[in-house]
């Protein structure tokens, strides 16, 4: 499953933030998001996971094939490792943990709340559900936030692993995570105001 | 000019600056027709009709309550059109303008229900009656109160837009049915009231000569009313519409443009 | 869908859910009537439905800015955006659950709060079949409200604001058919009525609470 995203333009807040953005994402490839902060690295990837329209351009490649993960790893505090794991598991309609607690050492921590983890182990979780949507295309915002060196190597084989078996993904990060595939660097793709005496154009 | 070229250049007045050329033209028409017509029919109805004689001077607050409450209502129909046309169309215009007519419904329900309860006073002997007729227009203040503090209540405009767009086609549906809700929980002390029924409402039906008396000032006083309301829709949208673009340039000038 | 149904459930049943909280609330508001009204006993059993009405709508009003908000702030909202699961069909779950942990313990707890203010006797089944019939609309319809403010700060006077005056009809209608059924009078009219209000929003009203979801999601 192919992703190809051809002269992309996104808006954050009614605002233009990127425009003339083109890549591809071929199966068993990951592409390494950069830019400084505020570029608009989040947005793009909630456009991509279709969570907002975008200004112009064209996402081919199905929505349904995304899985995305934000700042925010949806889980709830008061539910154990397993019982969110499942949750998920069984809203993307597919049935086994067991290899998301595995490839992310959580099996220990299975019956422990979710509200008692440490914010690293919250972040396992949160990347661990990535595995259970069953789907082939990631979209991961910073997922490295919060974990330590051998949780980022952890998750950095998980994906390895992915893209492995002909899953691909769309990662924004700081740090190398020694994945096969290239960088994309959206700092040249910030958009220029449009004319002033164009009064739409002023007015969006 | 074929009718499809004439509903595109209609469209055409949903570009900001045309709509502000246009209105600042057309304004001044409109605030001397208003005026000119309010102050003909107030000023022909409060002085030169004769009083009642069941309802004696009082009847004369019909030429503000009966004009304001049926602009109240006229004004939350036009946000509705607007908030489909912003919906289907994506015109700023549109948004701004039913943004704009808000608090001009706000006035004029409470309008129509103050000049209601001043009316209701000599003729049923209460300032308040949870009639139907007025507990609708109490209804629909609530409606209006609701819709304007969602406007102000959302940072993003077209987000904004957006939900309170939803709000008014959902409401409108809810309004409808509680004013039903209202007739059949109250059958009240209201005057089946109809501008084309002018005689029933001042109870003088079996002398036409005498109701026309009344039926013409007060549609010169209708008249006057919507003329207003269409004047101060059109001066409140062209302030809004200044607003967003100051807001607009604030935010280019943030990103640095 | 099952699921949704099954997390929203057990969240609202372990520690911190707010399970019982509406309906500790109901009570308390029953309790203070006599104090405010006076305690003669004629008194309150006229004004017995119209009390257990507004009271079994407020509890419910309170306990809907939880509904999304939560799942909002967590980020289990974006994730649901993005599952296989249609908006609409969450939205729908969303108030079942709502419905079912706050609507369904109230329209069980109104005969014993009837008692506290002296209900007439058939009113007892006409109250419990219109909050029976009523509740789920008033949990469709705060569904749509807390959408319509999920994203905001302090969001919780304002649902109020925008919602009950969308609950107007149910209310009306609703206690009509519990003041009637207490007097003994004719309750089919405002019965169908109520039923049909309570139809129409949970076939029609889920599409624009998903949308509005949607565009606060953006």
């Amino acid at each position: 499953m192919t992703l190809t995203v051809t002269d992309l333009a996104i808006t954050r807040g009614g605002v233009p933030v990127l425009e003339g953005l083109s890549f591809e994402l071929r199966p068993g490839r990951a592409i390494i998001l950069r830019g400084p902060n505020g570029i608009g690295k989040t947005t793009l990837l909630r456009t991509l996971a279709g969570l907002q329209p975008p200004l112009e351009g064209h996402i081919d490649g199905a929505e349904d094939q995304i899985a995305y993960a934000s700042h925010s790893d949806g889980l709830k505090p008061t539910l154990t490792v397993t019982e969110n794991l499942t949750f998920w598991a069984s809203v993307f309609g597919t049935s086994s943990i067991q290899p998301a607690l595995n490839a992310f050492a959580l099996n220990e921590l299975a019956d422990r709340h979710a509200g008692n983890l440490s914010a690293g182990q919250k972040r396992r979780l949160g990347l661990a559900r990535m595995l259970v949507t069953g789907r082939p295309i990631w979209m991961l915002d910073e997922p490295t936030v919060s974990l330590d060196r051998h949780a980022v190597q952890m998750f950095a084989d998980a994906v390895r692993a992915h893209l492995g078996q002909g899953g691909s993904a769309l990662i924004a990060t700081h740090i190398d995570l020694g994945l096969d595939g290239e960088v994309l660097d959206v700092g040249s793709n910030k958009a220029k105001p449009k004319p002033i005496d164009d009064f739409d154009g002023g007015f969006l | 000019m074929s009718i499809a070229a004439k509903a595109n250049a209609l469209w055409e007045y949903a570009n900001p600056r045309k709509f502000l050329a246009t209105s600042e033209r057309v304004l001044p028409f409109f605030w001397v027709a208003s005026i000119a017509c309010i102050v003909v029919g107030l000023v022909w109805g409060f002085f030169f009709t004769p009083d009642d004689y069941k309802q004696g001077s009082t009847v004369k607050i019909i030429y503000l309550h009966v004009p304001t409450a049926l602009m109240a209502i006229n004004c939350w129909l036009m946000m509705l059109v607007t908030s489909l046309v912003w919906l289907v169309r994506r015109h700023h215009v549109s948004a701004l303008a039913a943004r704009a007519a808000a608090p001009i419904g706000i006035v004029m329900t409470l309008i129509a229900l103050v000049t209601g309860a001043i009316w209701g006073q000599p003729m049923w002997g209460t300032w308040w009656e949870w009639d139907p007729r007025l507990t609708s227009f109490l209804i629909l203040f609530l409606f209006y109160l609701g819709y304007v503090a969602l406007w102000e209540a959302i940072e993003d405009p077209d987000t904004a837009a957006d939900l309170t767009s939803v709000l008014c086609l959902v409401g409108s549906v809810f309004a409808l049915l509680s004013r039903y809700a209202v007739n059949f929980w109250n059958q009240g002390l209201h005057q089946g009231a109809s501008v084309m029924r002018a005689g029933a409402i001042t109870g003088t039906d079996t002398e036409e000569k005498v109701s026309n008396v009344f039926f013409y000032p007060l549609m010169i006083c209708i008249i006057g009313f919507v003329l207003l309301f269409i004047a101060l829709v059109l001066y409140r949208t062209g302030t809004e519409i200044r607003a967003r673009r100051i807001k607009a340039l604030l935010a280019r000038e943030r990103v640095g443009g | 869908m099952i699921a949704l149904l099954l997390r929203d459930l057990k969240l609202a049943f372990r520690a911190g859910g707010g399970f019982g909280l509406g309906l500790a609330f109901f009570l308390i508001v029953t309790v203070m009537v006599p104090f405010a009204v006076g305690p003669q006993s004629s008194l309150l059993s006229t004004i017995a439905p119209g009390v257990l009405w507004l009271g079994a709508l407020l509890a419910c009003l309170l306990s809907l800015d939880r509904l999304l908000a939560l799942d909002w702030e967590d980020g289990s909202l974006d994730l649901l955006a993005t599952a296989p699961l249609p908006l609409e069909a969450a939205v729908s779950i969303k108030a079942l659950a709502h419905w079912l942990t706050t609507g369904l313990p109230l329209v069980l707890a109104a005969p014993f709060l009837g008692v506290l203010l002296n209900l007439p006797v058939p009113g007892f089944f006409w109250l419990v079949m219109s909050l029976l019939i009523g509740t789920p609309a008033m949990s469709v319809i705060g569904t749509f409200g807390a959408a319509l403010t999920v994203g905001l700060k302090r969001g919780g006077l304002l649902l109020s604001l925008l919602v009950l005056p969308l609950y107007v009809p149910t209310l009306i209608f609703g206690a009509e058919v519990a003041r009637r059924g207490a007097t003994g009078m004719e309750t089919q009219t405002p019965l169908l009525m109520l039923a049909g209000i309570t139809a129409a929003t949970i076939a029609l009203l889920p599409f624009a609470s998903a949308a509005v979801l949607r565009i606060n999601l953006r």
